[in-house]
């Protein structure tokens, strides 16, 4: 026990920080898992069964693969810049699991209540950035280093976009505290209110955790694997990953700030909050399933010429309808 | 844009959809008789070896996965004294089936023949005799066939006249 | 607080040290990420989080990004590195770095005897109040700041504008009369 500090604080410090190990550890859980999960409902919708052999229907495939990932051989490229090649796959874990920081699950259940939440989460997704570019210009192959290139371009031109679509909520809420902006929906949710802004934020979303259909930085047909071609064992675990703990996270926040969080009738709060991320995680694989990826000049002018648009003439509704009605 | 909600919206029926997939140990696939699996040699229908170790499918072998070493009895029949086919090697194209002259080498409809050691895949004329004819009831070469040979001589096989008597003038 | 303020802003001064004494150009630019971040971190204590998500959000997530974008198209190998080395001679970074530490000396003094008003508060400024500030007082400064950006933005797609097709076809026209000649 430190000196100065009552029981009681040391209690609830050591609670707070159990609770912080806690949701990372279900997070990076609900990551692995929603590799089962992708492949499985993949299967269904392409009437096949996905992986259904290692345990009950399937679920041990990712233990599977854990095993699998972990024995393999951890091989750096002699060609490659050694510390930036391993930085980098770390780059994308710390960055989104970081973002869960401020992620309200319920009104109780979260690691920091923090003022800025909303603008944390954008701070570390445009520091996300990094992990691609980084890992595809220290693999020092053309394949990587075009991913790296297309990543840097894409995420930095839909962070634009997402950013201008989450300045309606924040209008709506009068704070960046996504406490605060999930109370503010108890009436209505921001997903009617904020429509545009919903469809944008998905929309880019799904490219900022570089998801199919925006998938271009690694586009298996063009780029081989695009940044991570040079990656393997533990390393390539991180990337892979990293990449659903982004789905899970797009989906939450999805979630917090578009469709009431933790808010619902009957059931508690945490079943509400998973009930909604689950159903975005969902639609995310469908997305995958259903949609083709579009050209690189037609993802650059779809975001410059349809969403930027979007996004400002919703900024300026939501903003005279705020003056107006207050 | 509306055709991309249109796709999203038809992938998902597929949810309902039946599965395609067969799933395999659990449910064998029908594999027609003439299927090009496992090699076995058969035996005529008196139990006695159909090979004459004559090394047809051997030279007819695209790969050279079969390796046979003729015997012979007193009688004079030849037959193999050893015949091995390399399975890691064999691509069955049934060349083997085409080329033999007596219906010994056939192929079947078996193919779960994987082992974790590739010396397993050599088969030796063991574990390629079965007991039983194959695809060929009733054959037996030795009664057809004009050769003399384990107390038949010739022209007493089944439907062929007695031979020529070249020594005279008589019709 | 004021020892993670201490930190943060050791680690800043040490990355931003790097970056002037890294060889190899995509390093340096790691170090003054790091730098910044470092600085975010400083101004979070500071009770400014608006400003350090800014640094962040700006400065390190999508300025730096184009900077790193432009020194990975550049090939950096072995030799540019061994070249970049060569010009860290000290008669070169002698001058600047007497003169950086006699400003230093400087800035040392002024803070050892003036009384300085910058303690740490504990009370963040909020979004609201910079909000309330950039409207109201410094009103003038953001509508220069949009005209200056909006010039970079018309100059931008000036330059990158699609060529019109009489001015191709005079440059492949005078080409071929070059070659007639």
């Amino acid at each position: 026990m430190m000196i100065g500090v009552s029981d009681s604080t040391f209690f609830s410090a050591l609670w707070q920080g159990a609770e912080t190990i806690i949701i990372l550890l279900a997070v990076v859980i609900a990551s692995a898992l929603l590799i089962w999960l992708e492949r499985r409902l993949l299967g269904l919708w392409q009437d096949r069964y996905g992986p259904n052999r290692v345990g009950p229907f399937g679920l041990l495939q990712v233990v599977a693969d854990m095993i699998k990932i972990f024995f393999k051989e951890d091989w750096i490229p002699p060609f490659a810049d050694k510390a930036v090649f391993i930085i980098a796959p770390a780059v994308i874990m710390l960055t989104t699991l970081l973002t869960f920081a401020v992620v309200p699950f319920t009104e109780t259940i979260d690691v920091v209540n923090l003022n800025i939440g909303l603008l944390f989460v954008l701070a570390m997704s445009s520091l996300g950035v990094y992990a691609v570019i980084l890992g595809g210009w220290s693999s020092d192959n053309k394949y990587a280093m075009l991913g790296g290139l297309r990543t840097a371009a894409q995420m930095i031109s839909y962070e634009v976009f997402m950013g201008l679509a989450l300045l309606g909520v924040v209008m709506l809420a009068g704070s960046f505290n996504l406490h605060t902006i999930v109370e503010s929906q108890a009436g209505l949710w921001n997903v009617l209110t904020q429509f545009p802004s919903f469809v944008i934020f998905l929309i880019a979303g799904c490219a900022e955790i570089h998801r199919a259909p925006f998938d271009l930085p690694e586009a298996e047909q063009e780029l081989t694997a695009g940044f991570h071609t040079e990656y393997s064992g533990m390393k390539f675990g991180m990337f892979f990953v990293g990449e659903y703990a982004g789905i899970v996270l797009i989906s939450s926040l999805i979630t917090v700030l578009f469709f009431g969080g933790w808010l619902g009738p009957v059931l508690p709060g945490i079943v509400w909050f998973l009930i909604k991320t689950m159903f975005f995680i969902i639609f995310f694989v469908l997305l995958r399933a259903a949609t083709f990826r579009p050209r690189y000049d037609q993802l650059m002018s779809f975001g410059w010429k349809v969403l930027l648009p979007i996004a400002l003439a919703n900024i300026a509704l939501t903003a005279a309808a705020v003056v107006a009605t207050s | 844009m509306l055709s991309v909600l249109r796709t999203i919206w038809m992938v998902l029926l597929h949810s309902f959809r039946k599965r395609d997939t067969v799933l395999y140990p659990e449910v064998k696939p029908y594999l027609p008789p003439r299927y090009r699996g496992r090699i076995v040699l058969t035996r005529d229908p008196d139990g006695a070896e159909r090979c004459v170790a004559c090394n047809l499918c051997s030279v007819a072998c695209p790969v050279d996965c079969i390796s046979v070493i003729k015997g012979e009895d007193e009688t004079g029949r030849w037959y193999p004294d050893t015949f091995q086919i390399n399975f890691s090697r064999c691509i069955y194209c049934g060349f083997c089936e085409e080329a033999c002259p007596t219906y010994a080498i056939q192929l079947t409809p078996d193919f779960e023949m994987g082992e974790f050691d590739r010396q397993k895949m050599v088969y030796e004329k063991s574990d390629l005799t079965i007991s039983g004819v194959g695809k060929r009831p009733g054959y037996n070469y030795y009664r057809v066939a004009g050769m003399a040979v384990g107390g038949k001589d010739k022209g007493e096989a089944v439907s062929e006249s007695e031979p020529v008597d070249i020594k005279t003038l008589l019709p | 607080m004021q020892v993670v303020f201490f930190i943060a802003a050791l680690t800043a001064i040490a990355a931003t040290v790097r970056v002037i004494t890294c060889a190899n150009a995509v390093h340096a630019l790691l170090y003054l990420i790091l730098s910044l971040i470092a600085i975010a971190v400083d101004f979070y204590v500071l009770g400014a989080p608006f400003s350090a998500t800014l640094e962040v959000i700006v400065y390190a997530g999508a300025i730096m990004v184009l900077f790193v974008f432009v020194v990975m198209m550049l090939s950096i190998n072995d030799q540019t590195v061994k070249t970049e080395r060569q010009w860290l001679k000290p008669s070169i970074w002698i001058g600047p770095g007497l003169m950086s530490i006699v400003l230093l000396v400087v800035l040392a003094f002024a803070i050892a005897t003036g009384n300085s008003s910058a303690e740490l508060s504990s009370t963040p400024l909020s979004a609201h109040a910079i909000g309330a500030n950039l409207f109201g007082p410094y009103v003038l400064v953001v509508e220069l700041t949009a005209f200056i950006l909006l010039a970079g933005l018309v100059v931008a797609a000036h330059l990158g504008r699609p060529q019109p097709d009489s001015a191709r076809h005079d440059a492949e026209r005078g080409k071929i009369d070059v070659q007639n000649r």
